[in-house]
This record gives C-alpha cells, sequence and structure tokens, in this order.
C-alpha cells in the first residue's frame, strides 16, 4: 500500500499557512514577554514547533486505517489514564490534572486524550450502516466523548472538557444527525446548562467556574478577578484601532497571560484591526483547506478524522477568540499554533499529521 | 445500507464550512466593534490605565527669626509600603518584614488580609516616618524582599522640647470642620495645612502650591516612565520677629512654670519673644499623634496647648494700676491725690484690705506705684468710677483683641456698667468698682494686651499692633499683613506718663516691691502684680492649696524713656510679682546684653547632664533662600535640674 503514499500529496500550502501563523504567534510571544521573567519564550516556541513539524511527519507516516483498526486499544489507556490522573494525580490549584512522571515531568492525558477522541469518534461512524443517526448511535456516541469528559470534569478541568465536545458535535452532525435529533438535544443542554447555573442545589461546577462563565456577561461587576482579565482584554484590543498602536496594555502587563491566552488580545494592540482580521483570514484559509482536504478523503474515515481536527480547531479559536473580544468567558483555552506552550503546539501538529496521513492517502483506492 | 467506502454527505460538509465562516463572520464583528467603533473609548481606557497622575508635594516653606535664623525646617521622611504585586508569599515574608521594621508581625498580616481585596496597584502602608536603621533594613533587602518600598515626602522638623511650639504652631492633615470654613476651603482632603499658630496664620504663604507628575505605570502600580511634569512651588519661607537669643532667654525662664513671656518692640510692635508654659512638642503631631497623648494634653489642668500668651484671660492685678495712674492723672485726680493707708479702708460699708497689712502711711502717686499701695487705688477708683476706668482701659486695648497675627486670640473683659447690663442684666455697683482699682473684680485681660497696653503708655500714648511678621517681608498685595503698621495715638498729658514711668522704675529699686529683680546697669521700668484667681477667704478654708496659689504678673520696659523692649510675664501660681519680674528681668537683660555685644551662649556644644537640646537643624544665617542646606548644628542650652513640666506634656522626649 505504502508504494502509493508520496510526499507530492503532502499538504505543503496547509503546512505555509500553519507556519505563518506559528511565525506570527512566535513575533508576538517575543514582543509580549520582552523584558518580562518570560523572556525568551519564543525561542522555545520555536523549538516546540520544529518538533511538531516532526511530529507531524512522523503520524503522517502512520497509516490511519491502521490507527482505526487499533483504536479500541488505545481508548481504553485513554480511560486509564485519566482515570490514574484522578487517583494518583498531583493535586495543583484545587485541581487534579496531572500525572508525576518519573524523571520529574508532569504529564497531562486530558490533551493527548482529544486526538484518541477524534480516531474513536471516526471509527465509529466510519462503520455505521444506516443514512440516518438512530437514538443509540447518537447515545453509543455521546458515551464516546461523554465518558472521559466526565472524567475530565471531575479533574475539575471544564475548559479541557468542553474541547471534547465539538468532537462529538461534529462527529453527530456528519453521520446522521436528523432535525428532531438536534432540535432535542439542543432542548435539552439548554435545560441542563440553565440548571447548572441557577438550580443551586446542582454542585457540578465549582463556584470559580461559575464566576468566571458570569462574569464576563458584566465586567465591571468583577473588576480585579476574570473580569478584570475580559475588561483589560477589550481595552487591548479596542486601543489597537485599526493599525495597532502603542501595546501599553501588553507590556504594562495589564494584560493578563499576554503569551498563552490572551495573545490574540496581545497581537490585536500591537497591529490593529487590519491585523487581527488577517490572523482570522489565515485561520479560515487553514479550516478551509482542511475542509476540503476532508472532502477528498479516501474513506468515510478519514472525513471523519479530518473533520474531527476542523471541530477542535474550530472550537479554540472561536472560545479564545471570542474571549478575547468579550463574548466569551474566560476559560483558559489557548489559541492553536499562536499561544506559547509546548502541549498545545504538539497536539495541533499531531492532529495536522493525521489530516496529512488521510490526504496523503486519498488516491489508495 | 451503504458500504464504509460510501462519502460522507457533501451536503453536510458544505454546512459545517458556512458554521465555520459564521463563527469568523461574528469574531471579526467583534474585533470590528472593539478596533474600530469603539477604538476612542478603548484608547483611553488604556491611557487611563497606564498613565497616573502623582501629585508632587510642594515643600513648605521655613520658618526663620528675625536674624535668617532657621527655627522650623522640613526633613526628609521615609514611609515604608508594601507593593503586592509579583508571586510573593507576602504571608510568609510577614515575619521578617515586621522584625525589620519593628512591627507586629500580626499586624502586618492582618493589613494584607485587609488589602487582600483592593485593587492590586493600591500598596499597603506599613509604617510611616521610619527610622533610618529601617530604611537601612529595606535597602538591604532589595533582593530577599522586592515587594517593600519606600515612598518620601517633606515632613515639619520642629524645635525639640516644645521650644516655641505655640508660636510657631504645628500642621496636619486639613479635618473635615477646617474643609467648610472659607480660608480652607480650596484644600483637598489629605492635605497638610497649619492647624495653630503661624503655620496656620501664614498657611497660605507658608504652604505653596503641588506640582504634578503624569507617570506612566503597569499594571502593578509601578512607574516605567514619566510623560509630563508640572513643577510644584515650594512655600515661601516666613521671617518672623521674634529673635531666637530672645526666644531663648524668655524659654529659659520660664522653663517648668505655668504661664506666659511675651517680649515686643513698643516702637512697631514686633514681638521678640513669645513663650506659653507648659508646653507641647509639635513633632509628636507631626506624624501621628496617640488619642492617649492628645487626651492627657487636651486634659492636663495647666492646658499646654492653650497659648496663654493670647488666650489667657486672667486679672492683671496690681499691673492695672498703671491703668488707673493713666485714667486719674488725665482726670486730673491722681497727681494731687494723697492718701493715708493703714492697712485697709471701708467703701460704700465693706473693707477693703491694703496687700501690706501695716499700711503705706502717706502715700501719692509715685508712692503708690511703686510700692504699690492699694488703699491708694481704690480711692482712685472711687473718686473715678467705672465708666471713666472703662474709657481709659478701653482705649489702651484692653477687654479686646490686639489683632496681633495669630489664630484664636480671645478678647477678655473690661467691665462698665453697659457691660454689666448686657451681660448679667444687673446693675453695676459701686462697690465693684473698688475692686476693680486693684485690677481684680470683674476685669480679664490677657498678657499680650497688658503689654501692648503698657507699652503705649511707655511711648507717651503710641499705640502699635503686635504682630510676629515684618509687614514689608510679606509678598506684594498679601493685604493681611498690612494693619499690622497701623499705629493708633491714645492721647495722654506727656507730664502723666512721664511721672509715672519715672515712679515705674523705682519698682525694682531697693524701696520697690521687686527689688531683688534689679540688675545693675539696666534701667528697667516696670509694675509688679499678683491677682487673686479666688477670694481670700476662699483662699483660706484651703489653706495653701496650689491651685489657688495667685497668679504673679509683671510688665516693665527698658530704657525708661524711648524704650525698645517691653517685657509682659504671667507666672501662674507665682504668688508674687517680684518672682514675675525677676523672669522678666532674665529676658530683659538677654536683650540688653546682646545690644552691648556682651559675648551670647547661642550656639554651644552638648556638654554632658544637664543640658537639653533644644534646637532642630540649623542653617548659616547667612545663606538666604533656596541655597540653604540642612546643618546639624545642635543648639543645647543649660535648663534647671528640676524636671521640665513639658515632659509631662508630651511624653517621650526625655530619653
Amino acid at each position: 500500500m505504502s508504494r502509493y503514499v508520496s510526499y507530492r500529496d503532502f499538504d505543503w500550502i496547509l503546512l505555509a499557512f500553519v507556519l505563518v501563523i506559528c511565525g506570527m504567534g512566535v513575533m508576538e510571544i517575543h514582543s509580549a514577554t520582552m523584558h518580562t521573567k518570560f523572556a525568551g519564550a519564543h525561542v522555545r516556541q520555536i523549538y516546540w514547533v520544529g518538533a511538531g513539524v516532526g511530529a507531524m511527519f512522523m503520524m503522517s507516516l502512520i497509516n490511519y486505517q491502521a490507527l482505526l483498526d487499533q483504536i479500541h486499544w488505545f481508548y481504553f489507556a485513554a480511560v486509564g489514564a485519566l482515570m490514574a490522573v484522578l487517583v494518583f494525580g498531583q493535586k495543583y490549584l484545587g485541581a487534579r490534572r496531572w500525572i508525576k512522571m518519573p524523571g520529574g515531568n508532569h504529564f497531562q492525558p486530558s490533551e493527548w486524550v482529544k486526538l484518541i477522541l477524534i480516531l474513536a469518534v471516526a471509527k465509529y461512524f466510519a462503520e455505521m450502516r444506516q443514512r440516518e443517526l438512530s437514538w443509540a448511535d447518537f447515545m453509543k456516541a455521546g458515551a464516546i466523548v461523554g465518558i472521559p469528559m466526565l472524567m475530565v470534569l471531575a479533574q475539575p478541568d471544564l475548559g479541557t472538557a468542553l474541547t471534547y465536545v465539538p468532537i462529538a458535535v461534529m462527529g453527530v452532525f456528519l453521520g446522521g444527525l436528523q432535525w428532531r435529533q438536534g432540535m432535542l438535544v439542543a432542548l435539552a443542554a439548554a435545560i441542563g446548562i440553565g440548571a447548572v447555573f441557577y438550580v443551586p442545589k446542582v454542585h457540578v461546577l465549582k463556584s470559580y467556574q461559575k464566576q468566571r462563565l458570569t462574569s464576563f456577561i458584566d465586567p465591571e461587576l468583577d473588576p480585579q478577578g476574570s473580569g478584570y482579565q475580559v475588561e483589560q482584554s477589550k481595552i487591548a484590543v479596542g486601543s489597537g484601532g485599526l493599525w495597532g498602536g502603542k501595546g501599553s496594555q501588553t507590556h504594562g502587563a495589564f494584560l493578563p497571560v499576554p503569551q498563552t491566552d490572551f495573545i490574540f488580545a496581545a497581537f490585536s494592540e500591537e497591529h490593529g484591526f487590519v491585523g487581527a482580521l488577517g490572523i482570522l483570514l489565515l485561520y479560515f484559509i487553514v479550516l478551509m483547506r482542511l475542509t476540503q482536504n476532508a472532502q477528498t478523503a479516501p474513506d468515510r474515515a478519514g472525513t471523519f478524522v479530518v473533520m474531527g481536527v476542523v471541530a477542535v480547531l474550530s472550537f479554540h479559536i472561536l472560545v479564545n477568540v471570542g474571549m478575547v473580544v468579550g463574548f466569551m468567558p474566560v476559560t483558559g483555552i489557548p489559541l492553536p499554533l499562536m499561544s506559547y506552550g509546548g502541549s498545545s503546539v504538539l497536539f495541533m501538529f499531531l492532529a495536522l499529521g493525521m489530516v496529512m496521513n488521510v490526504r496523503m492517502r486519498r488516491f489508495v483506492n | 445500507m451503504f458500504g464504509r467506502d460510501e462519502k460522507v454527505s457533501a451536503i453536510r460538509l458544505t454546512a459545517a464550512q458556512y458554521v465555520i465562516l459564521g463563527i469568523f463572520l461574528m469574531l471579526a464583528y467583534g474585533l470590528w466593534r472593539l478596533q474600530v467603533m469603539q477604538s476612542d473609548f478603548y484608547s483611553l481606557a488604556a491611557e487611563k490605565n497606564r498613565i497616573r497622575n502623582v501629585p508632587v508635594l510642594a515643600p513648605r516653606g521655613k520658618i526663620l527669626d528675625r536674624e535668617g535664623r532657621t527655627i522650623v525646617d522640613n526633613y526628609p521622611s521615609f514611609s515604608a509600603l508594601m507593593m503586592r504585586d509579583s508571586s510573593r508569599d507576602l504571608n510568609g515574608d510577614a515575619d521578617l518584614i515586621a522584625q525589620g521594621l519593628h512591627l507586629d508581625p500580626n499586624e502586618v498580616r492582618a493589613r494584607i488580609r485587609r488589602f487582600a481585596l483592593m485593587p492590586q496597584y493600591q500598596p499597603i502602608f506599613l509604617k510611616e516616618d521610619i527610622t533610618p536603621d529601617e530604611l537601612q533594613f529595606i535597602e538591604a533587602h532589595r533582593n530577599e524582599l522586592p515587594e517593600l518600598d519606600t515612598i518620601m515626602s517633606h515632613r515639619r522638623l520642629y524645635p525639640r522640647n516644645g521650644f516655641m511650639a505655640h508660636l510657631i504652631g504645628y500642621v496636619g492633615e486639613v479635618s473635615e470642620d477646617m474643609l467648610n470654613m472659607p480660608q480652607f476651603e480650596l484644600y483637598n482632603a489629605g492635605d497638610v495645612v497649619g492647624i495653630s499658630g503661624v503655620e496656620r496664620q501664614y498657611n497660605t504663604m507658608l504652604m505653596g502650591t503641588n506640582g504634578s507628575r503624569q507617570a506612566l505605570v503597569d499594571s502593578h502600580g509601578r512607574e516605567v516612565g514619566r510623560l509630563g511634569e508640572t513643577e510644584a512651588i515650594p512655600g515661601k519661607q516666613l521671617r518672623l520677629t521674634v529673635d531666637i537669643d530672645l526666644q531663648i532667654a524668655a524659654e529659659e525662664a520660664l522653663a517648668g512654670k505655668n504661664g506666659a513671656i511675651v517680649a515686643m518692640d513698643p516702637r512697631t510692635g514686633e514681638i521678640l519673644a513669645m513663650v506659653s508654659g507648659p508646653t507641647f512638642d509639635p513633632n509628636d503631631f507631626a506624624v501621628h499623634v496617640s488619642r492617649d497623648q492628645w487626651n492627657k494634653l487636651v486634659t492636663d489642668p495647666d492646658k499646654p496647648l492653650l497659648n496663654k500668651a493670647i488666650q489667657a484671660q486672667l486679672a492683671p492685678g496690681s499691673t492695672f494700676k498703671i491703668i488707673m495712674s493713666v485714667a486719674g492723672w488725665q482726670e486730673g485726680i491722681a497727681q494731687t491725690l494723697h492718701v493715708n493707708c493703714t492697712g485697709g479702708a471701708e467703701f460704700y460699708g465693706r473693707r477693703f484690705g491694703c496687700w501690706v497689712k501695716g499700711g503705706h502711711g502717706e502715700v501719692t502717686l509715685e508712692k503708690a506705684i511703686y510700692q504699690s499701695c492699694d488703699v491708694f487705688f481704690y480711692t482712685l477708683a472711687e473718686k473715678l468710677g467705672i465708666d471713666r476706668i472703662a474709657k481709659y482701659a478701653t482705649e489702651l486695648g484692653l477687654g479686646q483683641k490686639t489683632g496681633i497675627d495669630l489664630p484664636n486670640e480671645v478678647s477678655g473683659v473690661m467691665p462698665s456698667e453697659e457691660w454689666k447690663i448686657r451681660n448679667f442684666k444687673q446693675k453695676w455697683f459701686a462697690g465693684e468698682t473698688i475692686s476693680v482699682g486693684i485690677g481684680q473684680g470683674a476685669v480679664a485681660i490677657t498678657p499680650v494686651q497688658l503689654l501692648r497696653a503698657i507699652s503705649a503708655i511707655s511711648m507717651g500714648g503710641r499705640m502699635v499692633v503686635p504682630h510676629v511678621i515684618n509687614p514689608t517681608d510679606m509678598p506684594p498685595g498679601y493685604v493681611e499683613a498690612q494693619h499690622y503698621t497701623e499705629v493708633k495715638n491714645v492721647p495722654i498729658d506727656p507730664n502723666g506718663w512721664n511721672f509715672i514711668t519715672d515712679a515705674m522704675s523705682r519698682v525694682l529699686l531697693p524701696e520697690g516691691t521687686a527689688p531683688s529683680a534689679h540688675i545693675p546697669g539696666i534701667d528697667i521700668a516696670g509694675k509688679t502684680g499678683s491677682a487673686q484667681i479666688v477670694s481670700l477667704a476662699t483662699r483660706a478654708r484651703f489653706k495653701n492649696s496650689e491651685d489657688l496659689a495667685q497668679n504673679g504678673w509683671f510688665v516693665g520696659f527698658t530704657p525708661r524713656r524711648n524704650p525698645d523692649i517691653v517685657v509682659c510675664v504671667l507666672f501662674q501660681g507665682g504668688e508674687h510679682g517680684k518672682l514675675a519680674a525677676r523672669l522678666a528681668t532674665q529676658v530683659i537683660k538677654a536683650y540688653v546684653d546682646k545690644q552691648r555685644r556682651v559675648p551670647q551662649k547661642m550656639v554651644e556644644k552638648p556638654k554632658g547632664d544637664g543640658t537639653v537640646d533644644i534646637g532642630g537643624l540649623w542653617t548659616d544665617p547667612d545663606s538666604d533662600g533656596d541655597k540653604q542646606t540642612l546643618q546639624g548644628g545642635r543648639f543645647v542650652l543649660d535648663l534647671p535640674k528640676k524636671p521640665l513640666a513639658l515632659a509631662t506634656a508630651a511624653p517621650g522626649i526625655q530619653e
């Protein structure tokens, strides 16, 4: 089979756009961390991107169909790892999210579970035999994502848990969700969310999570907490104007974590509406290119894999940029490819590796 | 049923693309809204975030004596504060910080807790006016305790031990009540203004105008740059008419006693020295006065906060006989009056005693003055009647404010028939006039009033307004200062005041009432007085109770003709006027010695026990204006071994 695989079919254009976004991220990390204790982070980010590109090529070599055949083992391993976190995990700031590895490293499995979920969902829907989704299928697909998601929620890590949702939503939607089902599910979700927020006896969300989610509606109510962060972010973005400004919000440290979660605010402040729109456009091109790859995938499973990546990437952008412009609460979700951080970069390039994997095998049949 | 290779619905994929497009359009709208539509608003918010207007405090003007020697200066005072930034464990550092700054660690933690909900950029004030070793501690721990910082401000440095405290006054934060007064309405809460003394009287001049600096700050409130600065205009220095050498002599004379000493140049009204005892240390108020300390000052029966020179209203006793003499002379009665004093006399059916039980025998005006014969003045008072006495006393300024440029002067009382009806709805009893004749009864005056009246008599009726600044020194257009040069002429027959002052010059001679105060070679004219606080009968019941001791008075001037200094002494509980006279002559001697260039003990080196250093920081008298530098020269006085009364008034000054 491998003789059909060729790097001529590797999506170099996609990679080029992705690297441009990463480059913008590195520039902004450099600018935002200058004269702070994080100075030099941009160099480390370059290493991570390099490592990510390497990981991407490795990933593209392993046939995704072979991976899908073994996905149930990966899935059990993922659930096992999450279980291990809940039992043996390091408690830090009130949450158990890490396992201490030999050699002093910390390992956060919930990030990698996303990759496995994309594959698991793809596998499930690829093998579905009906054109229309039955409730049983719906429930099974929901369980595939729901079980690890509940375990991550129990850590508790709301932000990461939420990133699992779009994988399921995308899978269910492409898998043949019927209108009636969609309406019912949306209604149930609305009632569920309402219950979490407004029925006092339901303690699904920690109070700080509730506060984070509510404070963005009126940031001035809580100017020093997460509302403060939203307010400072809006000031940063707004003061950037059309063409960008001095960046006093970023450099005066008014903007919290400008190199990670709020990197888009820092970029918007320094490069204005034109620059920010340019970044959005780059992301849009990347997403459209990915969707195109999904259409040309050799099989259903390939389409689902690529669209799973699209779902995760879109969701990250929606939540992160939405937070920066004040539409979304502060959830601690980074902006993929731009935000500083090794695991975020590695995850994104591994996901892209899977996309490449699918693309390179588009003429297999 | 469909196979493994069947494609996913293209419509659904396209739908997903449109959803993504929708998301991006929404995000783009979000950016448009902030960066284009509301850009101005957020740019302003960003500016507000990073620019802070920091007031630049104007240093208060110095206060100098008449020769330009610094009395009150400023010193740089540091306050320790804690910046709540970074990842420091503030509570963990609390013990070390508390130890270094001599604070209670629990208090430090409590303060951190209290500030937990305040915005991050607000620092926590840990301690004001820290000592040099505390400052050293902060400097030495810059790396270990980066959260500690200091700010510098100028604080008033007053002479120590309450030297000249009443005249100078002190400063403090403007109070709520003061802000409602018209003279303070332009100030803001937190401004430091003069609360009493010349600090208050000349506050607008001393205060200067605060500047402001536009500082660029980061989110922790740390200054990272400057935009612009409007400079502070320092307060103008205030030169007093007081002569430190004389002030020292007066302080020394009154040390440990209750009362007041005021010295004035009768030609101009310039106050040369002013002391009130007991005193307080205004430096205790400069930082923070504890409630206990304040209560102690307020409830002290000796009233250390009162400037008795202008705020004590007391019976003048026999010193009033000079005013009586002038009244009697002007009415043509005194010069021909002969009285046979037998130790007392009966008026209106009541016996009035003379202070000399055996009597003075044949008494004329001259002897009545230097021997202070009560019977003579009873008789004179009876002949004059209260209204004629009141007329001359009022013309000489008794019972009215002198208009001295110090806050809260009181007016005292000079009774008359009209006064009694107005205030008591009662007719004046003729018997009351007799007591008034010797300065008792309803007469109540302040030392500075008496000083001014006697000064006018010594100058042949030329009456000046006492003042502590030189009006010509004041900035142009400073209207308040204008009337201090005004002179009022009280018509007095030259023969009369010459006769009276000649008689006064015998008071310190062997035949007078205060021969022990005599200083050879100095021609002093004066009058003693001892005034009852309660009636003699009451006093007899509370035998020898110190509280009821009589007040000693002395008012005198030198030389007898065309005097250039007049001194008034109130010695509360001083029992007899001759003790007051001794205090006055100490001041006069210091003045005359200085005039005659007798070496002064002005600046001395500390020399062990018995010396108390009362000065602050002194500058070279020749240097003038802004080039002055703080010098450590201290000025030291030999004071009586007896503990100072001020030590009880201002605890903590004795080490």
